[in-house]
């Protein structure tokens, strides 16, 4: 079994999210960047598992799910109530933790 | 040598020496006063009448315990006598050391009971002790040459020390005409020190010192202390400073019951300086009036003068004798010659120049009459138990070493300074007596003079006579302060003997105390001034004084009576001359204002009916109807301070008027129960406290007067002699009937106007009236040629010294100020806080573009930096591999 594959896949999503959070200015596509990003640390954690042939990837990755789960959750709620208060979900305005 | 005596003595005798419970605890008496000082000052406002019944209630404890002190030392030593030995057998006498050095002193009270316990003592302090008591037979056998005996063989140190000398006659003896020499019984006194402090190897102790000379003072200070604080109840009762008086009066006395008990010089010195401060409280004690606070100043600086004396004195004994202050060492080294003659005669001189200001003595006497600016009681305090007494008293407790500097009793010279400056100040001051119109300031001479006798009597070796008449001048003394108090306080604060007169019609109880003190002090026979006045002229008689100063002595007994006459015949005779309204006082004294150039007294004397003629007239219009009267009192009163009433020449014209609830009669009238029942006890004690020591009672005052240093140095006591007291009688006698011929009857001799008349006379007068110009001698002399030079010495050294160093101190303070600002506050300081400021500002504008507030800047930074940090982290792994 070859593990380059799996990782250059994850390379290439964790890019794309890293790239999505970074760049764009809505409030949900970054949080679907984040999803990317923590999915590309879910295929590693497969990978290596299975490279290894144990399975504490994939238990591993399980909770990866979960917590992402929860987290975008929260996420969807704060992006939420910015909405309420600006009529907007365009990050460059929410700047009111500048110092 | 101890346990000798001690087995000698017999248990009995022994248990009989015991000190007693009181003699143990004698501290109590000097601290109570010191309570009610403390307890009238705090409290002393709150409590009724000021806190006055505090000092009047402590001190008739104190007096009770005082008094029993005195029979404690009567029922010590008896014993012998009661298990039927003779009394001349029972002589005993012990000088040991008290208080051993080797003992560490400190902390524990040591009891240096001089008894004959069987207790440990140094052998190098020599116990030179006789028994005579030490077999019947053998005193028996010895009795006539008890003086002579000399020491015994067995003594460790030959300690040389003539016992007995003095005689006791008993009462079975039959007083002065067995003549002969019997022994007379010395108690043991009873000391009790504990440590005060230490300077280096130096003990300082603080103690009490008990022996017949102090139990008698302490008597007799309570007994007069307290009669004052009675007598002050009423006559000081709307004062405003009340309480501060009667505080004043508390440690007043706390300071002469200290100064009597004392066991050490430093404590006796203490107490000394706390009289003097008091006795400057209390005499301006009206400090509104300027001439009061100048009569206390006076007083103060006056003794101050002395003071200095005492300190040397001190000084000079305290290294004489082995550094140690302990005044029964002192003396004990003074009588057996340990102290250097050079030393001990330093020291006594110096002591003396302390006796000097203290008891207004002749140079420095001038303090004493203007002290009568203070309150009548206070004088009566200053002059009969404590202040002036206390100079005697120092000279009578260092006896021993006056005794051997002045070499009293065989002198060569014929005379000795303290002879020689008693006999002085007696005449002096009895002739300034004469001329006096306020009636406390003849009695302030008097007792200049009086104190002169003391003096006189310590100087010619008549120690007993000296105390004795301390002891009897303290009751007819404070008799005829307080008796004028009374007067004063009848006549509206007058003091002005121009005001008084027939009053003995208005104040019987008065008068007739008032007599009883002019009695007693004139010395006349069988009041207590006769027996006490006669005993020091017998001693000078003698002790070959004979010439000299018993002459003195009877001159100055001549001229008490002859101004006591003139007190007595402008007070109690005649017509009342002064106000009798206090309205009237205005007038009374613008009458006599003429009067103040007069120097004819005798003139004025005849005339009463010119003195004050008006105020009588007005006196008289204004009671015609009593209610006009009465409203007129009651505005006056009311209207009148304390302090504005000028109608006295006097003193003592301060309080309010203290007759204001008592129906106002027209005349003088007597005084309320606590100033007349002082006069009453008074009086009494002047005739009983002289006999005390008549021969006919068997010389009682002896058990006081024969203390241990006293007898060991050998005294004479000479007995009673017939031949001097009726010369001094006879002296007095004249004195009298001149001045009642003077006086009583001056107009059938031809003596009126005799100052106006005769020259020399009137120059005389006028010397007196100007009190031998001491004071002009002092003030524009001595004060001033100190003060002029002193002055100028001083504003040279103000303009050029300390001028000079305050300007160099502010121009180097202004020039280190200048740098301080310029260059340290400006640049250093300030360069430092704003550099900070800037560099705070810049780094906050250099890094406030990071913290846009935008999330995903944020987001980068932790990308990149994570970035980096992989970079990092593969170069190193990449580098390794």
């Amino acid at each position: 079994m070859y593990l380059n594959q799996f990782l250059l896949l994850a390379a290439v999503l964790f890019s794309i999210g890293v790239y999505g959070v970074l760049a764009r200015r809505n409030g949900v596509l970054v949080l679907m960047s984040i999803e990317l990003i923590l999915n590309a640390v879910n295929i590693n954690l497969v990978a290596f598992g299975a490279f290894h042939g144990q399975v504490d990837g994939q238990v591993f990755a399980l909770f990866t799910v979960a917590i992402a789960a929860a987290e975008v959750g929260v996420g969807l709620a704060i992006v939420l109530l910015i909405y309420r208060n600006k009529r907007s979900i365009d990050l460059d305005q929410v700047a009111q933790m500048k110092g | 040598m101890l346990l000798l005596l001690a087995s000698e003595a017999g248990g009995a005798a022994a248990e009989g020496f015991e000190a007693g419970w009181l003699t143990r605890h004698v501290w109590l008496i000097p601290l109570l006063p010191v309570v009610s000082f403390v307890v009238t000052l705090l409290f002393g406002k709150r409590g009724k009448g000021g806190g006055a019944w505090f000092g009047v209630t402590l001190m008739g404890i104190a007096l009770l315990l005082s008094a029993g002190l005195g029979v404690e030392w009567l029922g010590r030593g008896h014993v012998g006598l009661e298990e039927g030995q003779p009394a001349a057998v029972a002589a005993t006498y012990r000088g040991t050391a008290s208080g051993d050095q080797e003992h560490p002193v400190a902390q524990v009270i040591e009891e240096a009971e001089r008894t004959g316990e069987p207790k440990a003592s140094i052998p190098g302090h020599g116990e030179a002790g006789e028994n005579h008591g030490a077999g019947g037979g053998q005193g028996g056998a010895e009795d006539g040459d008890h003086g002579e005996k000399p020491e015994k063989a067995e003594e460790p140190k030959g300690h040389a020390l003539p016992t007995g000398r003095l005689s006791l006659p008993t009462a079975e003896a039959g007083g002065e005409a067995a003549g002969g020499e019997h022994a007379i019984e010395v108690r043991p006194y009873h000391e009790a020190e504990a440590g005060w402090f230490h300077i280096g190897p130096i003990e300082v102790g603080f103690g009490f010192h008990v022996d017949g000379f102090a139990v008698i003072m302490l008597f007799t200070v309570c007994f007069i202390s307290f009669l004052v604080h009675l007598f002050s109840t009423e006559y000081l009762r709307d004062d405003r400073r009340r309480t501060h008086y009667f505080a004043s009066l508390g440690l007043f006395t706390a300071g002469m019951l200290l100064m009597v008990s004392s066991s050490t010089g430093l404590q006796l010195l203490l107490g000394w300086e706390i009289m003097g401060l008091c006795s400057f409280l209390l005499i301006g004690h009206w400090w509104e009036e300027s001439k009061n606070s100048d009569a206390a100043l006076k007083a103060f600086f006056t003794t101050r003068t002395g003071d200095v004396g005492l300190l040397v004195g001190l000084s000079i004994l305290f290294f004489g004798a082995g550094q140690t202050f302990n005044l029964a060492k002192i003396n004990q080294q003074a009588i057996t010659g340990e102290i250097p003659r050079t030393w001990l005669v330093a020291a006594a001189v110096a002591l003396f120049i302390a006796c000097i200001g203290k008891s207004a003595q002749f140079p420095l006497h001038t303090w004493l009459p203007d002290a009568m600016a203070g309150p009548t009681p206070a004088s009566a305090l200053i002059h009969a138990a404590t202040m002036v007494v206390a100079g005697v008293y120092m000279v009578g407790r260092f006896y021993p070493v006056f005794f051997s500097a002045f070499r009293i009793a065989n002198n060569a010279l014929g005379f000795n300074v303290i002879a020689l400056i008693g006999g002085v100040t007696i005449i002096i001051a009895g002739l300034l007596a004469f001329v006096q119109q306020d009636i406390k300031k003849v009695l302030a001479y008097s007792t200049v003079s009086q104190l002169g006798y003391m003096v006189m009597g310590l100087g010619v070796g008549a120690w007993t006579g000296a105390i004795f008449h301390l002891f009897t001048h303290a009751f007819f003394k404070a008799l005829l302060f307080m008796g004028a108090g009374s007067i004063s306080h009848a006549c509206w604060h007058s003091f002005d003997l121009r005001d008084f007169g027939g009053l003995r019609k208005h104040m019987p109880k008065t008068f007739v105390t008032f007599m009883i003190g002019t009695a007693a002090l004139m010395g006349l026979p069988i009041f207590a001034g006769f027996w006490s006045k006669d005993e020091i002229l017998l001693g000078a008689w003698s002790n070959g004084y004979k010439g000299t100063f018993f002459l003195v002595g009877c001159v100055g007994a001549a001229l008490t009576c002859a101004y006591m006459t003139r007190v007595v015949y402008k007070t109690f005779w005649g017509e009342y001359k002064g106000p009798q309204t206090p309205d009237a006082i205005e007038h009374a004294s613008h009458a006599t204002h003429g009067h103040d150039d007069a120097h004819d007294e005798v003139a004025e004397a005849k005339a009463p009916a010119l003195v004050g003629a008006s105020a009588y007239q007005e006196g008289a219009k204004a009671s015609a109807d009593p209610d006009v009267q009465a409203a007129a009192h009651g505005t006056a009163q009311s209207e009148r301070g304390p302090h504005d009433d000028e109608a006295s020449h006097t003193s003592d014209d301060h309080g309010d008027d203290p007759h204001g609830d008592e129906p106002l009669g027209g005349y003088p009238h007597e005084s309320p129960w606590p100033i007349t029942v002082p006069l009453i006890v008074l009086a009494v004690m002047s005739v009983v406290a002289g006999i005390i020591n008549a021969p006919f009672f068997g010389l009682q005052f002896t058990h006081f007067s024969a203390i241990e240093p006293i007898v060991a140095a050998g005294v004479p006591e000479p007995s009673f002699s017939l031949t001097v007291a009726v010369i001094s009688t006879l002296g007095a006698l004249s004195g009298l009937g001149l001045a009642y011929a003077w006086w009583f009857a001056g107009a059938r001799f031809g003596l009126e106007g005799l100052t106006r008349r005769n020259k020399l006379a009137g120059a005389g007068y006028r010397l007196l009236e100007e009190k031998y110009y001491l004071d002009a001698l002092y003030e524009r002399v001595i004060v001033r040629g100190i003060k002029g030079p002193v002055a100028g010495l001083a504003y040279w050294f103000n303009q050029n010294i300390l001028d000079g160093v305050i300007h160099g101190t502010a121009w180097t303070a202004r020039r280190a100020a200048t740098f301080t600002y310029d260059v340290l506050d400006q640049e250093v300081v300030d360069g430092t806080v704003n550099g900070v400021g800037a560099g705070a500002t810049g780094l906050g504008r250099g890094f406030k573009h990071m913290a846009s507030g935008k999330v995903q800047q944020y987001l980068a930074y932790l990308i990149g930096g994570a970035a980096a940090g992989a970079l990092v982290i593969f170069a190193i792994t990449f580098n390794r591999s």
